[in-house]
């Protein structure tokens, strides 16, 4: 008897220890600075990332990604899966189960029909959603009990992890938003300033497009956190201020989004207040080969149009020669340090999509040389430059203002110019470029040049719209108004036929081993795409803040709730 | 007969008396030493110095001051000495060309707008409706639309050139011409004009002979003050990318490029800002000099 009692004791003490070790709002305030400042808390009225993000602090999805790409549960118990039950073999429907005994911010409970409310906010026709497209394909969302939603899709869905999943589409209580339906969303003032949500915290004071002031929730699920009793999410400045006043001055714990050149990054990092995070999402920065000619010589609507392939850069040996004549890491030292690394795939991350193409990291002046003379391009005028027919080797390379794409376009070019390319270079003013004006002559998507360089990614974990985009009747044409995103003019029936198959594969391993061949299709099979640089996320995060995982597949402040400060 | 001699002065070309004026005029000399060097130094310097502007060097990337490199390296390890000479050949004839331009413009209207009663309304309304015009909108539109015919006929950059050249002229000539018709309306009612017309001095030469001799001064103030005006704007155009192809350097774009290192490399900030600036304060000097060389009633004072 005496012994139990022993024991009992011992095991209390054991499972209070941790409890006095973390203690919700312990650590008093931690100060967050986003360079872009907080216009609205509600992430399906913004599609500005900032917005999202710090809504994130407040609302919540079901489950969301963790920093590896993958799907974690939230506010369910597990997620969905065929072995579970949730998913069902003709990836027609979803099911998810909701943690019993969640409260709102406000003491109420958490059910099922939040969710369904959520999804007949975002679906509204007269609403404007921002996040519409992860509730695209859905028929149905109902409420099978207080704690069960059911998704029912229009037709079988094999990335059913759209709607509810990711910091983009967290579930708004329906109590408060019951009003805000359709046209009214934004007249909701308060409702989108101050929403109750479930998350680690709940707002206090909100100041468009400068501060948002918020104290932890006091019925987050986990009564050990958040650690911080207070944060504070302060707007405003650029990046370089961002930085300083977490590395430098320490003013901030964290700073959201702090690319930097590579010599400030070095600077501030030996200041000792605090240190860089970096992860690497999907953002590639590449440059396009277009595969249809942009003479000004055509007539206007037969310009970049697939009536007219391109007279050089249609050899394929003449685009690995391009690409050949590149060394990415010196691009990346010079442009990017800390936040990018070289890379030769346009997927090339989630881990299972991408492709173990490695062979364009290394430069090789003489092989491209070699290439070119072997296309039939040499230097008979003796001038440095090859010609071919009486035609020179010459390119147009444009792309959009900004200090690293130009320092690239100078390297790039003197690279070109030794293996005897003639370039000439062009920038176009970043909102006239990725304007989509069907009526400027500068957008990318018009390509009026030979090629260009810009970076893009895709949204969430699945590269499958990402590489169906490159199909032949997506490319930009006269008639589609310029706009489409196969901006190569890239055009092969495999590739095609390879999207149709992808659209209809449900297994995991089979999708990553079509992603994988798809993304090779593009660029080491044809040197269509050729990526340059891995872009990856930057941020900064003071010394005495603990924690901090970055994660470029949801929220950068995903796991603020873990947050703690280092005493 | 010796009396007569020493007081009838041998005939002398007048422009020999505005530079007598203009000797005395210490700032303006100073001003004009430092202008023909830059000038020289922009011409004859990039036969002396023959490395590319635009010749990347990943070896030497960001050095300070050097032997190899007198002015040091930017990021890219081009030579900045080079670059400065090439920038400022650009600049400097960006500069001129649109303040010529600019001013012959100005002045024109300006006085004809002063002089011709009937000519006034018409053209001082056109004046207000180019003041009114947004300027970069404006910009924006020629360059989307004359930036390709124009590469085409002329070159990369020519086009360009010839583009900014007249889109900075067309857009600047307005406060001249303001300044000019009220100088032009007041100088009207003089004396001297009232009896060279009751001589039947025709409108042509009396303009030319009698109006535009006196409003030299205010003309010249704002045709230094349009130099420095051109130089700026052609900078924020080449850094909004309607401006030169990047690999192209001038002032303005040395600047702003380096501007993002002005705390680990303060340097490549000073030297194009120090240089934009030693231009245009000596052109105001040389005109300052100028206007008061010109003006008879100050000459010989």
């Amino acid at each position: 008897m005496k012994l139990k009692t022993a024991l009992l004791g011992a095991a209390a003490c054991l499972m209070v220890a941790p409890a006095a070790f973390a203690e919700r709002g312990s650590d008093g305030e931690v100060r967050i600075l986003y360079s872009q400042a907080v216009s609205t808390m509600n992430a399906y009225l913004s599609s500005g990332t900032k917005d999202v993000e710090v809504g994130s602090l407040v609302l919540e999805p079901l489950a969301g990604f963790n920093e590896k790409g993958e799907v974690i549960p939230r506010l369910v118990t597990e997620i969905p899966s065929l072995e579970n039950g949730g998913l069902t073999e003709d990836m027609t429907s979803i099911t998810w189960k909701i943690k019993p005994g969640l409260k709102w911010s406000d003491g109420t409970d958490f059910t099922a029909h939040d969710a369904v409310f959520t999804a007949q906010y975002c679906m509204d026709p007269a609403g404007g959603c921002a996040q519409l497209a992860r509730y695209e394909g859905i028929d149905k969302v109902e409420a099978l009990d207080d704690l069960t939603v059911k998704i029912t899709f229009h037709e079988p869905k094999p990335n059913p992890f759209m709607a509810f999943v990711g910091s983009q589409s967290p579930i708004l209580q329906a109590a408060q938003f019951a009003g805000c339906l359709g046209a009214n969303a934004s007249s909701c003032t308060d409702q989108n300033f101050k929403p109750i949500g479930t998350g680690p915290f709940r707002v206090t004071e909100f100041r468009t497009n400068d501060t948002v002031m918020l104290e932890a929730n006091p019925y987050y699920r986990d009564p050990a956190k958040p650690a911080f009793a207070t944060a504070l999410v302060k707007g405003g400045g650029d990046a370089t201020a961002a930085a300083r006043a977490v590395m430098e001055t320490g003013e901030f714990d964290y700073a959201w989004n702090t690319q930097i050149s590579p010599e400030l990054q070095a600077e501030l990092a030996s200041a000792g207040k605090g240190q860089f995070v970096n992860a690497f999402g999907t953002l590639v920065e590449r440059i396009e080969m277009n595969m249809t000619d942009p003479s000004p010589s055509l007539p206007e609507g037969e310009r970049s149009t697939p009536k007219h392939p391109h007279p050089i850069l249609s050899d394929m040996r003449v685009r690995k020669a391009l690409s050949m004549a590149i060394d990415r890491q010196i691009l990346v030292d010079i442009g990017y340090g800390e936040a990018g690394r070289p890379t030769c795939n346009l997927v090339p991350a989630p881990e299972m999509y991408a492709s173990d193409n490695t062979d364009c990291l290394v430069q090789d002046m003489e092989g491209a040389k070699a290439l070119l003379e072997e296309a039939g391009w040499t230097d008979t005028d003796g001038d440095g430059i090859r010609d071919k027919d009486g035609e020179k080797l010459s390119l147009l390379y444009q792309t959009s203002v900004n200090a690293i794409r130009q320092d690239f376009q100078a390297i790039i070019k003197q690279w070109w110019n030794e293996i005897g390319v003639e370039v000439e270079l062009k920038t176009v003013d970043p909102s006239v470029f990725f304007g989509g004006d069907a009526g400027s002559p500068d957008t990318f998507q018009k390509f009026y040049a030979d090629v260009e360089m810009y970076a893009n990614n895709f949204d969430g974990t699945d590269p499958e719209p990402y590489l169906a985009q490159y199909t032949c009747d997506k490319a930009p044409t006269p008639e589609s108004q310029w706009q489409g995103e196969n901006i190569n003019r890239f055009c092969d029936p495999e590739y095609d036929a390879l999207i149709k198959e992808l659209s209809a594969t449900g297994d995991m391993e089979a999708r990553a081993a079509l992603a994988k061949r798809l993304n090779d299709m593009l660029t080491k099979d044809s040197y269509v795409i050729v990526p340059i640089v891995d872009r990856g996320r930057l941020s900064a995060h003071s010394n005495t803040l603990g924690g901090v995982i970055l994660n470029t597949w949801d929220s950068e402040l995903w796991n603020a709730s873990d947050w703690y400060r280092i005493k | 007969m010796t009396e007569t001699t020493t007081a009838i002065r041998p005939p002398r070309n007048q422009w020999w008396d505005v530079w007598d004026q203009f000797k005395t005029h210490k700032g303006a000399l100073v001003g004009l030493t430092i202008f023909l060097t830059i000038l020289l130094g922009i011409t004859i310097g990039p036969f002396l110095w023959d490395l590319a502007p635009t010749y990347v060097d990943l070896r030497a990337r960001n050095q300070g001051f050097s032997l190899a490199h007198p002015l040091g390296t930017d990021q890219l390890g081009r030579d900045l000495l080079a670059r400065m000479m090439a920038g400022g050949k650009v600049s400097l004839s960006v500069g001129l060309t649109a303040m010529a331009l600019a001013v012959s413009l100005g002045t024109t209207i300006g006085v004809l707008a002063g002089y011709f009663k009937r000519l006034e309304g018409p053209l001082m309304r056109l004046t207000d409706l180019f003041l009114a015009l947004p300027l970069l909108p404006l910009l924006l539109l020629m360059v989307t639309l004359f930036r390709e015919p124009l590469s085409q006929r002329f070159g990369p950059e020519g086009g360009i050139f010839l583009l900014i050249v007249t889109a900075i002229g067309a857009t600047s000539w307005m406060q001249t011409a303001r300044i000019v018709r009220g100088e032009v309306l007041a100088l009207k009612e003089r004396e001297f004009v009232l009896a060279a017309r009751s001589i039947g001095t025709p409108a042509r030469r009396m303009v030319l002979r009698h109006i535009l001799p006196n409003v030299m001064s205010p003309i010249m103030v704002s045709a230094t003050l349009g130099i420095a005006t051109a130089i700026i704007t052609e900078s924020a155009l080449s850094f909004l990318g309607l401006g030169f192809p990047p690999d192209f350097p001038t002032w303005g774009r040395l600047l702003f490029d380096a501007v993002d290192q002005i705390q680990l490399y303060p340097m490549r900030v000073v030297l194009p800002g120090i240089a934009i600036s030693l231009t245009v304060l000596s052109v105001n000097y040389i005109g300052d000099g100028l206007r008061d060389a010109l003006d008879p009633r100050i000459r010989g004072r």
